[in-house]
């Protein structure tokens, strides 16, 4: 009977009703893009592993580290391989072309980074060709791209033009992974920069290297940095997760922001619930009297208006969780380019449906006081 | 011929309300007591405390001073939940406006008072048809309040009233909003439960008519309670 009341209740106006669910839904999906928003922020910190370091120049990114360290750091106890890599910053057509693109050294990186997924007949003819290049397969499609193709970027860094020959396209072990990125060589653009600017050859952006045991990080890192301290570039090791959260945290008031609107649009449908169910409320007060003057007593009253408000937030909050896949994926497609991995992730569907028990309850609150509250002989007064 | 016993006994009953600073007392030193099977009407003009009373006597309402006995049970002794408890077990309320709950049927607005008993469903469901085969709207029990007229919503309304078998009925104003024909109704079922099944009804009225149905007659004025004047319901006939 609690139910039915409940039910029933919750369509007597059926206008508001559905303009309440409706805000609901509009809320829990703008709630839900934005957490993922947040969250496509952080891919990239959670895509890291906890098997890699990272070592850059400990004065900033921008200087870069000599080649003559890779050995160094191989030498030190607990580090298994040691890759370079430098940021190439090169340009496809034109600016708004951008994505992430990398010179690496094929071998060590792979090996590193097994979450890239190629086949071993693209991995051997990346191998093989030093002006052979490989694409994630997201950006691949985006520019028609296929296998053997030449692709010629423009670099911003390394001045001049430079050709790369599609060799591969990888894939990500799974929906986590960036398949927006570009590989190549980085023998090629060291030799390349031997022969325009020999003073600029043999410079490593940052070092990444595996260690066999994670919680050695800090001791390895330690160890690494030892190594260089006092010498002309001194180096800053630190673990994958870390250097990536140092990129996080240039634009953390950004995030800030973000999270500050999600929050607003939490206490928007608070206010909007709210007001619902206090119309709803102060029009039924002669029932709740009738229900009192029964016999029935706060805790039936507390659970039908309760009932009500939650059932309203849970009908808006499921129709809004289930046209956020939808819409992220369409959001995702839109700006795929700044955030390579935007998915709906377990978290946020658990915060959306957080949100509406919170919002749900909090919104009944006042409502149910009022309605155990109030004397029966003034409730009754309200009929008529 | 032993006469019924007392079932509400009502002594030294004083109740007042605050408006702002002012205290307006509303019922002075009320004396009342209601035999097992009596049917009751107070009357009065507004304003002089009728539905108060009734209130008080139907555990509605808290008096400042005085005891109300029903059924042996000192009322004005019981906390909030054990009055509300008392209530669902022996009190059936009859309002001038029905007071249904809209979205339920007439069978379901008669089972709600049951939702108490800790009866079963089934047991529930058919106390509550019996309830509306004695006011004779068994054929409607799955129309909602919207769906019936007025006379007929005051029916359903008897029928949850009595679905427990309450100590006493109290019905305020329960023909103030029906049309003669209707009112008749409301009143021979009144009667007939008074009569046949022995039950004590308390009626607040300002229809003479109705009052005169009653077998007591009790008048309120300025919160005092009296014997009805002889000519109280003479100007109706």
């Amino acid at each position: 009977m609690l139910l039915k009341i409940l039910f029933r209740n919750s369509f007597r106006r059926p206008l508001r009703t559905a303009l309440t669910v409706f805000g609901i839904c509009v809320a829990i999906l703008a709630f839900g893009l934005l957490r993922t928003v947040i969250d496509a922020w952080h891919a990239g910190v959670e895509a890291s592993s906890a098997y890699r370091l990272v070592t850059r120049n400990a004065i900033s990114l921008v200087f870069s580290l000599p080649l003559s360290y890779k050995e160094k750091i191989r030498g030190v106890e607990g580090v298994t391989s040691v890759s370079v890599m430098n940021w190439f910053g090169g340009i496809y057509i034109d600016e708004k072309n951008f994505f992430a693109n990398f010179a690496v050294e094929p071998k060590s990186f792979l090996n590193l980074y097994p979450e890239y997924l190629l086949t071993s007949e693209e991995e051997e003819a990346f191998f093989r060709d030093r002006r052979g290049c490989v694409a994630g397969r997201r950006l691949a499609d985006r520019f028609g791209w296929r296998i053997g193709d030449s692709i010629t970027l423009q670099g911003t860094i390394f001045p001049g033009d430079w050709e790369f020959v599609l060799r591969g396209i990888y894939r990500g072990r799974d929906s986590t992974v960036d398949e927006n990125q570009f590989f190549f060589h980085w023998d090629y653009l060291n030799e390349s920069i031997k022969k325009r600017h020999s003073s600029l050859a043999d410079q490593v952006g940052i070092y990444v290297f595996g260690i066999s045991d994670p919680d050695q990080a800090a001791q390895v890192a330690n160890a690494v940095d030892a190594l260089f301290k006092n010498s002309f570039a001194e180096t800053l090791t630190e673990t994958e997760k870390a250097f990536q959260m140092g990129f996080i945290a240039l634009t953390q008031a950004i995030l800030t922001a973000v999270r500050l609107v999600s929050l607003v649009v939490i206490a928007i449908i608070l206010a909007v619930v709210a007001n619902t169910m206090a119309m709803s409320v102060r029009e039924r007060m002669g029932e709740y009297a009738v229900f009192k003057t029964l016999g029935f007593g706060g805790m039936f009253l507390g659970a039908v208006i309760l009932g009500e408000a939650l059932w309203l937030t849970l009908m808006g909050g499921i129709l809004g969780i289930v046209l956020t896949f939808p819409a992220a994926r369409f959001f995702g497609d839109a700006v795929g380019n700044y955030f390579p991995v935007f998915i709906v992730s377990r978290d946020t569907i658990l915060m959306d449906l957080l949100a509406v028990f919170v919002v749900g309850f909090l919104a009944a609150v006042v409502p149910v006081w009022r309605a155990v509250t109030v004397p029966i002989a003034e409730g009754l007064r309200r009929i008529g | 011929m032993s006469q019924p016993a007392i079932i509400v006994r009502i002594s030294e009953l004083c109740k007042s309300y605050r408006r702002g600073a002012q205290i307006v007392p509303v019922l002075r030193d009320i004396h009342l007591a209601i035999r097992e099977g009596e049917f009751l009407a107070l009357m009065g003009p507004s304003g002089s405390g009728k539905s108060t009373l009734l209130n008080l006597i139907a555990g509605l309402d808290r008096a400042d001073q005085g005891m109300v006995h029903v059924g042996g049970v000192d009322i004005t002794e019981l906390s909030e939940g054990e009055l509300a408890a008392w209530r669902s077990l022996h009190v059936g309320f009859i309002f001038q406006f029905y007071n249904l709950i809209p979205v339920l049927t007439a069978l379901e607005n008669v089972e709600l008072p049951l939702l108490l008993s800790g009866l079963s469903r089934k047991a529930r469901k058919e106390h509550a048809l019996t309830a509306l085969h004695l006011v004779n709207l068994e054929d409607r029990m799955h129309h909602r309040p919207s769906e019936l007229s007025g006379g007929q919503q005051q029916r359903v309304a008897i029928a949850r009233a009595v679905v427990t078998d309450p100590t006493i009925l109290v019905a305020d104003e329960p023909t103030g909003d029906l049309d003669r024909a209707s009112a008749e109704d409301v009143l021979r079922l009144m009667e007939q439960f008074s009569r046949d099944l022995n039950k004590t009804i308390i009626m607040v009225t300002h229809d003479p008519r109705a009052a005169r149905r009653a077998k007591t007659l009790k008048y309120l004025d300025k919160g005092l309670l009296t014997d009805a004047p002889e000519d109280s319901l003479s100007e109706f006939v």
